[in-house]
């Protein structure tokens, strides 16, 4: 079996290297692309959010507060500081990192919805900070972010963008695929199964949560610093409740832990947005149908529902 | 030496006394048994042993080493392992997946190691893999192998515990109630199961209420009543002794 998951996984892996490589022969035009570009920033908060909640079934809403402060933490530095971006955004990801390892050790402590509330909690209390802090963050009214620079010459237009950004979640795609299939993977699967059964066999279970939690934060991090600097402003509404909402319908609907589940969520749930801009008032009634929907119909997820309806039968 | 060992072991909730002063003594190499009528404090004792609950008093060594207050994790590190009464099972898993996470003790990688998939970490999965696949055919599961455990009948669950156990490699094996709601040819895998896994060398404390599978296989019997120790000897001394017949076999136990 586990040749078959290593199969499956290089299967998947190089299907969406295909689907990255081919896509931009669909994107005719530079709001495609655009769009194509915040599927892949998404997916990358994705990826790492389902490691928390869909492996280690520890419930964040707060994540957004991740991906924004990774954000307004390299603006901040190259706009207020004269920072380089390229220096501003590893270490506004470095702070945002350990700023969710001091946070996360407290929280982890708690269960279900207490983590739940409090991870809330932390997500209000950033957006807050952002909106009220304007002489660095420029208050509500957000404030314009340079753009990463490389020796010299600015990372501009979407293509350039849509290759980085597409190389990177490849990337994070393969090292998350590699941290379930390992023991640590394992063990945080324990952890979701039962955690005092994880506990007898040897598993830290707060250090591997700790962990886990502190990764994803990091990857949304880094993908709200480059989302920030890809559209070249930022607003506290990048770090608000709903995003966060927007967040964990993605990785629910795609698939709980799913890897690939997590990128199809953020590629249907990013897009279908667009769709619907005539309705953009009600985008978030859409959302939470889509949960709705997701929950009564197909509770494991999108991708997991799809695989186990052509999964070839072998039980005995 | 023996193995495992307390000392005034005690364990209040809120004014009730679970396990009130017991003192006892585990030999290696033993199936020691642990027996008492429905709330006598077994399971708050396994949970004491295991760092789940913090003693009220008292102290646990495991051989030299005191363990008292330290985390189950560490309980497990320092090579006690445990199944459940009511099942802890992993459902998210495979049956051969369950018994690989209880290797993790010794499958130690770093996060970084296992994200980049370096070189060594697929020799060490292969070999957990072989040693969970032996596991299982030990207990009797191998025909589950790859099933998701969530689908396993109970009797399966039960062995599946074990093997998962054993996987840590401990020394001491405690089995919560193993043989309850089986029925008797269930009954009698466990009873087979326990002597092979205590010829590996594995010191086994079984608690549990079938009396013919606790009497054919302990090498040592204790006795709890009302969390105080009523009794301690062979299974053959505590069956005779008038104590334990009056507190807990009852009539029952005249007659077999």
């Amino acid at each position: 079996m586990l040749a078959r998951l290593g199969a499956a996984r290089r299967g998947g892996l190089l299907a969406l290297a295909l689907a990255v490589a081919l896509l931009p022969l669909a994107l005719g035009n530079q709001y495609l692309y655009d769009v194509a570009i915040l599927v892949g920033l998404n997916a990358i908060v994705c990826v790492g959010l389902n490691l928390l909640i869909g492996y280690a079934g520890q419930i964040s809403l707060g994540h957004a507060g991740f991906f924004a402060l990774g954000g307004y933490g390299s603006a901040i530095l190259a706009v207020r500081y004269g920072w380089p971006p390229l220096a501003a955004l590893p270490v506004s990801v470095g702070s945002v990192t350990l700023l969710a390892f001091l946070v996360g050790r407290p929280i982890l402590r708690l269960k279900g919805h207490y983590l739940a509330m409090a991870t809330l909690g932390l997500g209000v209390i950033i957006t807050v900070v952002l909106a009220t802090e304007d002489r660095f963050t420029g208050g509500p009214d957000g404030m314009s972010v340079p753009p990463l620079a490389l020796f010299g010459r600015a990372l501009a237009g979407e293509r350039a963008w849509y290759w980085l950004v597409g190389a990177l979640l490849l990337a994070c795609v393969w090292l998350a695929l590699n941290l379930v299939e390992s023991p640590r993977g394992r063990a945080l699967r324990a952890l979701h199964g039962s955690e005092v059964a994880a506990e007898m066999i040897g598993i830290d279970s707060a250090r591997h949560k700790l962990a886990v939690f502190v990764l994803s934060a990091g990857l949304a991090a880094a993908a709200g610093g480059l989302t920030a600097h890809y559209s070249g402003f930022i607003t506290p509404s990048q770090g608000s409740f709903l995003r966060s909402i927007e967040l964990v319908t993605m990785v629910v609907f795609g698939g709980m832990a799913s890897t690939f589940g997590a990128v199809v969520g953020a590629a249907v749930l990013t897009t279908l947005p667009q769709l619907l801009t005539p309705l953009k008032d009600y985008e978030m009634v859409v959302f939470g149908a889509v949960m709705m929907f997701t929950m009564i119909f197909m509770p494991r997820g999108i991708v997991p529902t799809l695989a186990a309806l052509f999964k070839p039968r072998t039980r005995p | 030496m023996s193995l495992l060992r307390a000392e005034g072991l005690s364990k209040e909730f809120g004014g009730v006394h679970a396990v009130q002063a017991l003192e006892f003594a585990i030999q290696p190499g033993a199936v020691f048994s642990i027996i008492g009528p429905n709330g006598a404090g077994k399971t708050t004792l396994l949970n004491l042993i295991t760092g789940i609950y913090r003693p009220s008093a008292g102290r646990i060594w495991l051989e030299e080493r005191e363990l008292t207050g330290l985390a189950p994790h560490r309980f497990a590190a320092a090579g006690i392992g445990r199944t459940f009464q009511n099942l802890q099972i992993f459902f998210n898993m495979s049956a051969l997946e369950n018994v690989m996470a209880g290797r993790y003790l010794h499958e130690r990688c770093g996060l970084a190691a296992a994200m980049l998939r370096l070189p060594g970490l697929a020799r060490a999965e292969r070999a957990c893999r072989d040693e969970a696949l032996e596991l299982l055919a030990l207990v009797g599961l191998e025909r589950y192998t790859d099933e998701a455990s969530e689908g396993m009948p109970y009797g399966a669950l039960k062995r599946l515990e074990i093997a998962r156990a054993l996987a840590a490699r401990p020394r001491l094996l405690l089995l919560d109630e193993p043989a309850a709601g089986l029925n008797p040819t269930e009954t009698q895998d466990i009873d087979r199961l326990i002597q092979r896994v205590a010829a590996r060398g594995v010191t086994v404390v079984l608690v549990e209420h079938n009396m013919r599978l606790v009497m054919g296989v302990s090498d040592r019997v204790l006795v709890l009543d009302y969390g105080r120790k009523l009794a301690e000897g062979d299974a053959e001394s505590v069956r005779r002794d008038p104590r334990v017949i009056e507190a807990y076999l009852g009539a029952e136990a005249r007659y077999a």
